[in-house]
């Protein structure tokens, strides 16, 4: 059992990472008042971006780990550009929200596909990644040393890193406080003097920054390959965001949980003590646990107030 | 109404002129590319049955966006629905021994219940707990395509494949030889039929029925439709169900007409493309009709372009994804409009002061 626990962690963490920094993205936006289903297509044109930089500069600097990290920035870039569309919309325009993102998420899925094939011919796009490797001293500690610190990847401190950032400015910082009542009542914050508009683009610029970076770091740390989607990782973030009620710590807990069973469901088959169980159970635990958790909230949700509402200054 | 219409057509006029930059930026010629485009989806008999049949399931995914929009609903999980719609179809129609005429009205009607049943968890959810049925359907999608996968493979698993479901026989498509030969063999059937009578069915219950009008009340406003007396609860469990019920219908014509077996492990595209469907049509079934047709004929036609240029395919999918955003955005082209009529109407003052209208009969006009 230990060693089955032990084998399965470092891969339900690296499973959890890219859910969590998109998740969190998620959480700026809404926090400040615009809902992104788009997160989903955000991921792709970050992956799509990521394994393009990638590809093109691997050929010139063969073997250079900067390479890499200049995949992930490119692919926050293109986030935050891409996210751009979904702030016009949704901000200056006051378009239907959910529609907009839709729309977000199907032009990704799309344009990305139809560059990657003007590159490759299969629209796919092979890249090297990052190597896992074990923290020197720390992995040797009892019990928390092979689960946490063995086998781990940088991206994966990088983003603990940002979640511990996200917390402190979300709650620490006026900036927090600003967007956080932008998301809660617009009218009362654009009466304290807050520029509603710019903190929604703000909120919005981060989701994608995030949840681009979140899609170029499945291309470089498991997947390694780029193929025109993310498989649903968007909206499963959009669950966690739920089930984690808007909180980063929340958001990380729901991630984890969502990355572990994302995990054993994969491994099932090789596991005999999980064998026994049909492996659709497993499949639809997440959005099952999900819906439920909606069901078990919906009383006392916490979900920002103004979230998905365009802002009409004109309105009170 | 006349004012949606003329926004449509911008819409599209914008996504074909985006789709035209995006071929000249990756070296392409815009011109051959669109030429062989539609080239492939009219160039004969066979290429607009063709194109006839790939609109087909866009018509109902479309539809059951559209009437889930008119009874204030966003049913985000048609793809999901279709699917399970197909697949319990597809069960039925391997597992019942029928004659034709007898098999395809069960297989539609179970079709129609598997959707109906999929998007009903999401109607009483919101009904009940006020739940999004945006969150909600999302969720269903995924679970509705894990159902379907393990389902597939435990019942229907054809031997020689590991994703796909066994080939349903003769009896159990919608594939009629007549239709086949009326376009010169393409694969045209007797979905279309179906999805036409649906878009009257849904049209007329829409505009002419108490019912219709019950479930728009609640869509127009939740708290003044309970005031009229109306079981706001119950209208929206209605209108998921039906909306589901159309999705599902067009499960069965992706299936068991278009295709005779299901590839398990994708989510069918033509769930999310509905939406798109249904904004270019205005939420009105005739104009969803409209759209699904013109989609149908860019999604036709770019195999041929694919073959003749080497412009990739996905061309199509990116010209339809920027007309859903300018759809999004039609508030940017309502404003167009009006800044367009207003500098007419200022060219005709300034027509005024030059003397060449009378002033009185331009004041009035104002």
């Amino acid at each position: 059992m230990w060693t089955t626990i032990v084998n399965i962690f470092p891969y339900a963490i690296l499973f959890t990472i890219p859910l969590l920094i998109t998740a969190l993205g998620g959480l700026f936006s809404e926090r400040s008042g615009v809902v992104n289903i788009g997160l989903e297509g955000l991921m792709v044109i970050g992956a799509f971006a990521g394994s393009y930089t990638v590809f093109k500069l691997q050929d010139k600097y063969p073997n250079e780990g900067w390479v890499l990290w200049m995949g992930l920035l490119v692919a926050v870039a293109a986030g935050i550009l891409f996210s751009l569309l979904h702030a016009f919309a949704s901000i200056n325009l006051s378009a239907d929200q959910v529609i907009s993102g839709t729309a977000i998420n199907m032009i990704a899925g799309a344009l990305t596909i139809f560059m990657a094939r003007n590159m490759t011919g299969s629209g796919n796009i092979r890249v090297p990644g990052f190597s896992p490797f074990n923290v020197p001293v720390l992995s040797k500690i009892p019990i928390l040393g092979p689960l946490i610190f063995t086998k781990t990847y940088w991206t994966t401190w990088l983003i603990l890193a940002v979640l511990a950032v996200s917390s402190f400015v979300l709650y620490k910082s006026a900036f927090g406080l600003r967007l956080r009542a932008c998301g809660e009542h617009p009218h009362a914050a654009e009466a304290a003097g807050v520029n509603v508009k710019k903190m929604r683009y703000f909120g919005v610029m981060i989701s994608g920054a995030f949840a681009g970076l979140g899609g170029a770091i499945i291309i470089l740390t498991y997947s390694g390959e780029f193929s025109g989607t993310v498989a649903g990782l968007g909206f499963l973030a959009l669950a966690a965001l739920i089930f984690g009620q808007w909180r980063p710590l929340g958001v990380l807990a729901a991630t984890l949980f969502f990355g572990f069973a994302t995990t054993v469901a994969n491994v099932s088959q090789v596991i005999p003590s999980l064998a026994v169980v049909p492996p659709i159970i497993l499949k639809v635990f997440p959005y099952v646990v999900t819906l439920l958790a909606l069901v078990l909230f919906s009383k006392t949700s916490r979900a920002p107030k103004a979230a998905g509402e365009p802002y009409d200054p004109g309105k009170r | 109404m006349n004012n949606r219409i003329v926004i449509s057509l911008c819409a599209v006029v914008f996504g074909l002129l985006a789709g035209a930059v995006l071929m000249l930026a990756t070296g392409h010629n815009a011109g051959s590319g669109y030429s062989y485009l539609f080239e492939g989806g009219l160039k004969n008999a066979e290429r607009i049955g063709n194109t006839l049949a790939t609109a087909t399931p866009l018509i109902l995914s479309g539809l059951s966006v559209a009437f889930a929009f008119r009874t204030g609903l966003f049913n985000i999980g048609v793809a999901g629905q279709l699917l399970v719609g197909g697949f319990c179809a597809s069960v039925v129609g391997l597992g019942l021994d029928l004659p034709k005429v007898l098999l395809l009205p069960v297989m539609l009607i179970v079709g129609a219940a598997g959707g109906a049943l999929w998007a009903v968890v999401p109607g009483l959810l919101k009904a009940r707990f006020n739940v999004h049925e945006v969150v909600s359907s999302i969720m269903m999608n995924w679970v509705g395509f894990w159902t379907v996968y393990y389902g597939v493979q435990s019942l229907i698993k054809n031997p020689s494949s590991e994703t796909e479901s066994k080939q349903l026989p003769e009896a159990a498509t919608l594939k009629a030889a007549w239709l086949t030969d009326l376009f010169h063999g393409s694969y045209i059937n007797l979905g279309l039929l179906v999805a036409v009578v649906i878009v009257l069915v849904i049209a007329f219950i829409i505009n002419k029925t108490t019912f219709g009008y019950e479930l728009k009340a609640v869509g127009h406003n939740r708290d003044a439709a309970e005031y009229a007396g109306i079981a706001v609860n119950r209208s929206i469990v209605y209108s998921m169900a039906i909306s589901g019920a159309i999705a599902g219908l067009g499960g069965v014509v992706m299936y068991a007409g278009n295709a005779s077996n299901i590839q398990i492990g994708i989510l069918p595209s033509q769930g999310f493309d509905g939406i798109a469907v249904s904004l270019l049509g205005a939420n009105n079934p005739f104009g969803v009709l409209l759209s699904a047709i013109f989609f149908g004929l860019l999604y036709s036609g770019r195999g041929f372009m694919n073959a003749m240029t080497d412009i990739p395919p996905e061309i199509a999918d990116s010209i339809i994804a920027i007309i859903i955003y300018f759809s999004a955005t039609s508030i940017l082209i309502e404003r167009l409009l009006r800044r367009f009529k207003r500098r007419r109407a200022n060219a005709k003052i300034a027509a005024v002061q030059e003397g060449k209208v009378k002033k009185s009969y331009v004041d009035n006009d104002r």
